[in-house]
């Protein structure tokens, strides 16, 4: 599936086996569609991404993370990710996309194009930020702690697990708590026989700047890992600043609400799969209608 | 070859799993600095290099021993999953201690020749290969800015060909990794950790002022050695 691609190209259908010319994959379109029109949540409309910042004053998560690391990782390195990004695209056909869609398509299936380091960073920091709040930490609650009880076995063992991806991302990167939903555990590969077992939550880590966007899963936590995102508070103690980081800054609230989005995102999907296919089953049908001959020695022809 | 002296050990009623002792694991230290650690300012601050060389390094030897033990063990019982499954620790923490070991050295004082360019044979192949010692340092300079996220940039000596060449690697990838003939002349951490205490995100001027304290004697002897 070419997540790059225009969403014309795949509307010539060619080399499909046996179409005629002019044959969609409608569903395959809208679904590319879908891709570049999507709910701009986080990104704006044009060549002038915006730095927003973080839903607290700068000093508001002390002691556990200084108002320098804030003002430093906000102000400078989150605040160059995204004035160079609007440099690097503006006048491009990148320019006027959302940044989610940026972000898919300057990754070109790991083949990364220049933007993709900017356009993604931004979108992690914003989404960092968000992740964490005054007098956080804790447990999280309701259908967020079931699922994560029902998909990891217990909160302590998610934790373990978060914890440890997160420690053992060499080098830059993140960790992630992610929902997928009918994709394989390889990159973006399509389940094909996708079925309740298949919605869930797993834990993932992603180098440098790549994020779980381009494997279409639905990120709902992050840690930033770079060095630069602890080096201040932690020197190079990456295990306390991720310790510190589960228990006194994760807003679960916020992570709660992404999972409700994320899972409404699914099951609009699932009932878009049922219909195309519907869809694409009447088409058959009606091809087959036009084949019959109404000549009536010819009425098996192929 | 773990597996035969093992063997031989036994044979010999000297061996237990637990002796790796005759033989003896070989496990590596961390290198004293060869000055100390202020002495590289203001280019590098006292403060980084002592984080840098106590801690980073430190721990990138100390993993590294661990891990060794563990595939040692591992070989021993022919557990080869271990053994595949160690190799990630084993390349960044091994990694890191070899590529830390060069770049101490790549390092001096100014009044100890630091930042003194070199002269003779690599001064005069700098010259041939990229036009000049200034065409150079832009060049590694550059490519470490443009680095993202964590990793290296080296001047290495491509030892098949006889020729100069810049690179890059991610994370703590030896310059061996990139090809098994290039031999490194000069390294430049461009990790974090390396320039953010004291330069914070303004990593082009660590890459600025770090060519003054630069031992390019160093370098000259590696590539001397390798070019008689």
């Amino acid at each position: 599936m070419a997540a790059a691609a225009t969403p014309t190209s795949w509307l010539t259908g060619q080399g499909l086996g046996g179409r005629s010319p002019g044959f969609q994959f409608p569903w395959r379109s809208k679904e590319l569609q879908r891709k570049y029109t999507g709910k701009a949540v986080y990104g704006q409309i044009s060549a002038k991404f915006e730095l927003k910042p973080p839903p607290y004053p700068p000093n508001a998560l002390e002691p556990h993370m200084s108002k320098d690391t804030l003002e430093y990782h906000w102000g400078k390195h989150h605040r160059a990710y995204v004035e160079n990004l609007n440099k690097q695209i503006v006048g491009t056909e990148l320019d006027g996309m959302s940044l989610e869609d940026v972000i898919i398509v300057s990754y070109n299936k790991g083949n990364m194009l220049p933007p993709f380091n900017n356009a993604a960073q931004a979108w992690n920091h914003e989404f960092f930020w968000e992740s964490m709040k005054p007098g956080g930490g804790g447990k999280p609650s309701g259908e967020l702690l079931e699922l994560i009880e029902r998909d990891f076995g217990s909160f302590d063992r998610f934790l373990e697990e978060f914890k440890s991806a997160a420690a053992t991302q060499f080098g830059s990167g993140w960790a992630w708590l992610a929902y997928k939903a009918n994709r394989l555990n390889v990159d973006n590969a399509v389940n094909p026989f996708p079925s309740e077992k298949d919605k869930k939550l797993v834990v993932v880590k992603s180098p440098n700047a790549v994020n779980p966007l381009v494997w279409d899963y639905s990120p709902l936590l992050t840690i930033d890992v770079w060095e630069h995102a602890y080096f201040l508070d932690f020197e190079n103690r990456r295990p306390n600043y991720i310790s510190v980081f589960m228990d006194k800054l994760v807003s679960w609230e916020v992570v709660s609400k992404r999972l409700e989005i994320a899972k409404a995102r699914a099951t609009k999907r699932e009932m878009e799969e049922e219909r195309r296919k519907k869809e694409e089953e009447e088409e058959n049908s009606e091809d087959e209608a036009v084949e019959v001959y109404v000549d009536g020695d010819e009425s098996e022809s192929e | 070859m773990a597996l035969r002296s093992l063997a031989i050990r036994k044979a010999i009623g000297l061996g237990k799993s637990v002796g790796l002792g005759l033989r003896g694991l070989q496990t590596v230290t961390l290198p004293d600095l060869p000055y100390d650690y202020s002495a590289l300012e203001p280019a590098i601050s006292g403060e980084i290099m002592q984080l840098h060389h106590q801690k980073h390094h430190q721990a990138y030897v100390t993993n590294y021993n661990k891990a060794v033990e563990q595939l040692f063990q591992a070989l021993n019982k022919v557990d080869t999953s271990t053994v595949v499954q160690l190799q990630g620790a084993i390349k960044f923490n091994g990694g890191g201690h070899v590529n830390h070991s060069i770049f101490w050295k790549n390092l001096a004082p100014v009044h100890e020749g630091g930042g003194e360019p070199p002269h003779s044979s690599l001064g005069w192949a700098i010259d041939t290969h990229f036009g000049s010692l200034e065409a150079l340092i832009q060049k590694m300079s550059a490519e470490g800015a443009a680095l993202q996220g964590s990793g290296w940039v080296w001047l290495g000596l491509d030892t098949e060909f006889k020729r100069l060449v810049v690179e890059t690697t991610a994370n703590q990838d030896p310059l061996v990794t990139k090809a098994p003939t290039l031999v490194p002349l000069l390294g430049i951490d461009v990790w974090e950790h390396a320039y953010y205490l004291q330069y914070k995100n303004v990593k082009p001027d660590y890459l600025k002022n770090i060519w003054n304290v630069m031992n390019w004697k160093y370098a000259s002897d590696v590539y001397q050695k390798e070019c008689p």
